[in-house]
């Protein structure tokens, strides 16, 4: 499935939703169902800080393709944090770096991604790019 | 109650849910009062204060200085000389750290902050030591929240180098126990430390009589005192400011400049008031302190109480629900608490139920709230605030605390 399709997808799903309470308990499902990562990913170079919550990040490059698993020690982030990993991982550095981010829009969760939302989940995406940016340099290995 | 009519911003509704304004401690709503001040100010009574012998000019200045002498009275202070205008807490002990420590502090000198403090009134000590090569003595809180005098005292009879400042908070922003200051400062000054208080959350709550406390600095917002954003205060004892060198250099602060002779300050209170002063926003922080002055002082008192012990009890019975700061007699001294309540509860982020009350139309607080020391303290990373103004009613309270259950069955 491409980047454009996931996102697709999401939105669909989204737009069954009749309310924010539904919206939320649906995130909140995704984030308990997101597998934690072990103690040792859950380490200080994977911590993205922010001063609401906290997000792990962990990057593996494997044949080309780029694959996240990520965590968070709120739900309602980690929820995000649920539809950030399967939308990027993966895929090519390239297809990363093109994906376009308005799908966070259209399913009404922007605010969550403001830099005054201090969740992580703005450096969670920032990071994804850069890393991809700096693989796109690379030779595939 | 009535007073709720004269805040404009507690009738309008969120997400199409009445607001219920619980971030209090962060800042607090404006009456009409002072909204109309600020207005007058703007659209009409504009012209530099000071400065001009226009019409426009004298009346600004006119009010500042009135302004002056409403804050004085407010906290008894001696003189308005010792009341000195800043754009908030943290300008004041900024101003205060910069000031007292070029002119006070010698290497090697100990200043001491305790565990319980805003970073506020930590970072401007940790720079001013290391402008000064003081050094920094942190005096610890224990479980409850409360500070133990006997571990002051260790630390200011302890031979050898000077201590030369407590900076310490009236109110802590997460606790919201009030520190017996009169018995603090007692200690201190007995061995000669003068004692900086940081009122921000304290003045909102509590009477302050500055005279009677004998805090020798004490420094205070506007903006969570129902004034304007941008306005505070730094009262301090006048034969310390007397003696302080200026923090900031400019207009206003000086008596003569001279490119050949160099420039001469002015008297207090200007010495320490660089640049154009907010004086629209100082108008306004007269009104709200008339605006504290005409309520009945002792009824609000009484209301705030109730709120408190009610919350207390509602919020205790929550499962897995921990407050950080019970009031309760510790060493001797009775800690008040005022209506402000930092929660970690099992199985939820204090982030997720900040989220989901948002929607639900309740402003709360999550997160480190700007004590990072003070949190690790406690072995947490964030916490859930709900702080409570004046004109919260109960049955805010109450609709607090059954949507606060509602959150948690949707986050365990």
């Amino acid at each position: 499935m491409t980047i454009e399709n996931k996102q697709a997808q999401i939105v669909e799903e989204f737009s069954l939703m009749e309310d924010w309470m539904d919206k939320y308990e649906y995130l909140i499902e995704l984030g308990k169902k997101l597998p934690p990562l072990e103690e040792a990913s859950r380490q200080e170079k994977n911590l993205i800080r922010g001063c609401q919550s906290r997000v792990w990040l962990d990057i593996k490059r494997e044949g080309g393709c780029l694959y996240f698993r990520a965590d968070s020690d709120a739900l309602i982030t980690k929820g995000i944090v649920s539809l950030l990993v399967f939308v990027f991982s993966g895929h090519t550095p390239r297809e990363i770096l093109d994906a376009d981010m308005s799908f966070i829009d259209k399913i009404g969760l922007r605010e969550h991604l403001s830099p005054t939302r201090a969740n992580g989940l703005l450096s969670m995406i920032q990071q994804i790019k850069m890393y991809a940016l700096a693989a796109s340099a690379q030779k595939p290995v | 109650m009535h007073i709720r009519e004269q805040f404009p911003a507690l009738h309008q509704k969120v997400y199409g849910k009445p607001l219920v304004y619980l971030d209090n401690g962060a800042t607090s709503q404006k009456p009409k009062m002072v909204l109309d001040v600020l207005q007058e100010m703007e659209g009409k009574l504009n012209g530099n204060v000071h400065r001009a012998v226009h019409y426009l000019s004298m009346q600004c200045t006119e009010r500042y200085e009135k302004a002056r002498v409403v804050i004085r009275d407010f906290i008894n202070a001696a003189s308005e000389n010792e009341i000195i205008f800043t754009s908030g807490t943290t300008a004041s002990l900024n101003l205060l750290a910069y000031s007292f420590g070029q002119t006070y502090v010698r290497p090697g000198d100990r200043i001491i902050v305790t565990e319980a403090e805003h970073h506020s009134n930590i970072v401007p000590w940790q720079m001013m030591c290391q402008r000064t090569g003081a050094l920094l003595e942190v005096w610890e809180i224990d479980d409850t929240g409360a500070l133990d005098p006997k571990k002051l005292e260790q630390i200011l009879d302890k031979p050898g180098e000077v201590p030369r400042l407590l900076a310490i908070t009236h109110v802590s922003n997460v606790l919201g126990i009030v520190n017996p200051l009169s018995e603090i400062i007692r200690i201190a000054h007995y061995y000669n430390v003068p004692v900086a208080v940081d009122g921000a959350q304290g003045i909102v709550h509590k009477k302050v009589d500055i005279r009677e406390m004998d805090a020798d600095f004490y420094a205070f917002s506007g903006h969570k005192l129902y004034g304007p954003t941008g306005t505070g205060v730094l009262y301090g004892k006048e034969k310390y400011l007397e003696e302080m060198v200026p923090w900031q250099g400019g207009g206003d602060m000086i008596e003569t400049v001279s490119l050949r002779k160099g420039t001469t300050y002015a008297q207090l209170p200007l010495k320490f008031e660089a640049g154009t002063a907010n004086f629209t926003g100082v108008a306004g922080l007269k009104a709200a302190v008339e605006f504290v002055n005409s309520l009945d002082a002792k009824a609000i008192e009484e209301h705030e109480r109730k709120v408190t012990l009610k919350a207390l009890e509602a919020l205790g019975q929550i499962d897995g629900c921990r407050i950080l700061g019970m009031p309760g007699t510790y060493y001797g001294q009775i800690y008040e608490k005022i209506p402000v309540f930092s929660m970690i509860i099992e199985g939820a982020h204090p982030a997720d139920m900040a989220t989901l009350l948002d929607k639900m139309g309740i402003a709360v607080r999550s997160g480190m709230l700007c004590a990072e020391p003070l949190l690790e303290r406690f072995r947490v990373t964030s916490v859930l605030r709900a702080s409570f103004a004046l004109y919260n009613t109960l049955d805010e309270l109450d609709f607090f605390v059954e949507s606060l259950k509602k959150v948690l069955k949707m986050l365990r």
